[in-house]
């Protein structure tokens, strides 16, 4: 098992018919993001169409997990999890260069350091957390 | 003469922080505030057909008509914009209803018991329950994560951001605040500016909760962190309590006491991707991600209204969190994009010699936390002439719903 950081108590991934592939190659540590065949617009989260240009041909492609921090916030108010406080949420720039041609973010944890406002822009890469078997959940960490 | 549609009367509850009203229900606050508006505008339950609300009001409209009596029941409506987003598009759908003829006298409601039902602070703990697979029994171990399947849409949404622990719309909306500092330079301490000028509002007004309690920067600074940037007193309150306020055609109101007050502009929407908002708004357009999503519909209603911001004479703008207050001002024309902070940090929000009095009950921040609701019958007082924090001869009066989501916006004049 990977490194943790999060306890069993934190919210499962809810999974429809389109998220569940995404959350499925999680757990074999691939980060991935859906991609349009006909326009080439990376989407997030996993959609029936796409958004510009409404084709239902959409293809799931790995990423390379490398990003950087586009926003981030640290919680210190405990709402029900049993986690340490306070932690990180972030929003993840992914870098989908030659995977899609647009700009690809995602929201996730910045796990291993505390965060500082001028922190925002550094580069970061994805640190996967095994929850169990079936569950993978993508963290990141500075680089 | 003005056809418009006509804001003819308000009415409230108790407000009282929330868990305190206990000894009635949340919809007999409902129909409590609809009686009152009724009676406020000097027309009677008799004469109602129309109710419509918004924000998944537990209290529905055809029960609420049972219960009141309602002669005919011809315009029923509920928002599709989530929380606080539909508080002036429920107002904008009941003039619709009222000025194409679909109903005559139609009130618009909110009522909000949190102590009752769940608190919004900690609405997420639900949806987190939602995701746990069950056990069997309590008495054995909870099962190992799982996936849990949804086919809601909203579920499915939310579902995609819990795993980070994404739960509560103050780590939710302090995500395109942090990154607006980022970009201008934008501080906490301007962010407490807001706090504190709507407190003061709120401490001259007998029906706010925080009516006794005053607030300094320093305080607002040394208020414990919910989410980094936003400090507690960043943070809307959480209320029990309900509103109402009665809309009805220009014709009817010119027979009324009170002095008519129309309703120039409406507007409502989202821009492209926006979905569940701060929640699940990542890929929305750069450039849109530090604004409160409200530019668009801003240009809207100004050229609905026939009035711009230099035009607004007061304005009750839906105050979740401080930082989103300063987004709207920008988006609506206020002051330009990034120059929020400075904007506020000039005393301009003040209802004593501002150069734009805003929130003058005291806003969610400070007097109550009706979905916004309150501050349509907040902005109608204004230009009736009824606030305690009255603005001297103030004729036009914009008031917004929650920004950060789909939201929606409306400009009142007086006639």
């Amino acid at each position: 098992m990977s490194e943790r950081w999060f306890p069993n108590s934190m919210p499962n991934p809810m999974v429809d018919h389109y998220s569940l592939p995404w959350w499925q190659a999680a757990a074999e540590h691939r980060l991935q993001v859906q991609c349009c065949d006909n326009c080439g617009h990376g989407i997030l989260p996993p959609a029936p169409i796409c958004s510009e240009c409404r084709s239902s041909q959409l293809t799931m492609k790995d990423v390379s997990g490398k990003g950087s921090l586009y926003t981030y916030t640290v919680v210190h108010q405990p709402v029900s999890m049993e986690q340490e406080m306070p932690f990180v949420i972030a929003i993840i720039e992914l870098d989908t260069q030659g995977i899609s041609n647009n700009t690809v973010r995602m929201m996730s944890n910045i796990v291993g350091a505390s965060v500082e406002p001028a922190d925002i822009g550094r580069a970061v890469s994805v640190a996967w957390e095994d929850m169990s078997e079936e569950v993978c959940v993508p963290r990141f960490q500075f680089d | 003469m003005n056809k418009k549609a006509h804001i003819v009367g308000a009415g409230e509850t108790q407000y009282t922080k929330w868990g305190q009203i206990t000894d009635t229900t949340e919809h007999a606050l409902a129909l409590q505030a609809i009686t009152r508006a009724v009676e406020d505008a000097g027309l009677s339950i008799d004469e109602v057909d129309g109710l419509a609300s918004f924000a998944e009001d537990r209290n529905e409209a055809i029960f609420l008509a049972a219960e009141l009596g309602i002669a005919e029941l011809r315009f029923a409506n509920m928002v599709w914009m989530p929380g606080g987003g539909g508080g002036c598009a429920a107002i904008a759908n009941a003039v619709m209803a009222v000025e194409t003829g679909q109903a005559e006298v139609v009130v618009v409601y909110r009522a909000l018991c949190q102590g009752q039902f769940m608190r919004f602070g900690q609405g997420a703990a639900e949806l987190q329950g939602q995701s746990q697979a069950q056990s069997p029994t309590h008495t054995q171990e909870p099962p190992p994560p799982t996936f849990v399947q949804s086919n809601e849409m909203l579920m499915s949404a939310m579902g995609f951001v819990m795993p980070y622990g994404m739960l509560t719309a103050t780590a939710a909306f302090a995500l395109p605040i942090r990154r607006h500092m980022h970009l201008y330079g934008t501080t906490s301490e301007q962010l407490g500016q807001i706090a504190v000028t709507f407190r003061e509002h709120a401490n001259r007004n007998p029906r706010a909760v925080m009516k006794d309690r005053t607030m300094t920067l320093e305080q607002h600074q040394e208020s414990r962190m919910i989410a980094e940037p936003l400090h507690l007193f960043d943070c809307c309150l959480e209320t029990d309590g309900a509103c109402a306020v009665v809309i009805t055609t220009a014709e009817r109101a010119k027979t009324l006491a009170k002095r008519p007050v129309a309703v120039i502009g409406t507007a409502q929407g989202a821009p492209k991707g926006y979905s569940f908002g701060s929640f699940t708004n990542a890929n929305i357009d750069d450039k849109l991600y530090t604004t409160g999503g409200t530019g668009q519909l801003a240009n809207r209603l100004w050229q609905q209204a026939g009035v711009g911001p230099k035009d607004i004479d007061v304005a009750q703008i839906y105050d979740h969190f401080t930082g989103s207050v300063l987004m709207q001002l920008e988006d609506y024309g206020f002051c330009k994009p990034g120059q929020g902070g400075p904007f506020v940090a000039s005393g301009a929000l003040s209802w004593d010699g501002g150069s734009l009095p805003t929130n003058t009950s005291g806003g969610s921040l400070s007097e109550a936390y009706m979905h916004g609701l309150s501050h349509v019958v907040e902005g109608a007082r204004s230009l009736w002439g009824e606030s305690s924090s009255q603005v001297k001869n103030a004729n036009t009066c914009l008031v917004t719903s929650a920004a950060g989501v789909p939201s929606s916006a409306i400009v009142l004049q007086g006639q």
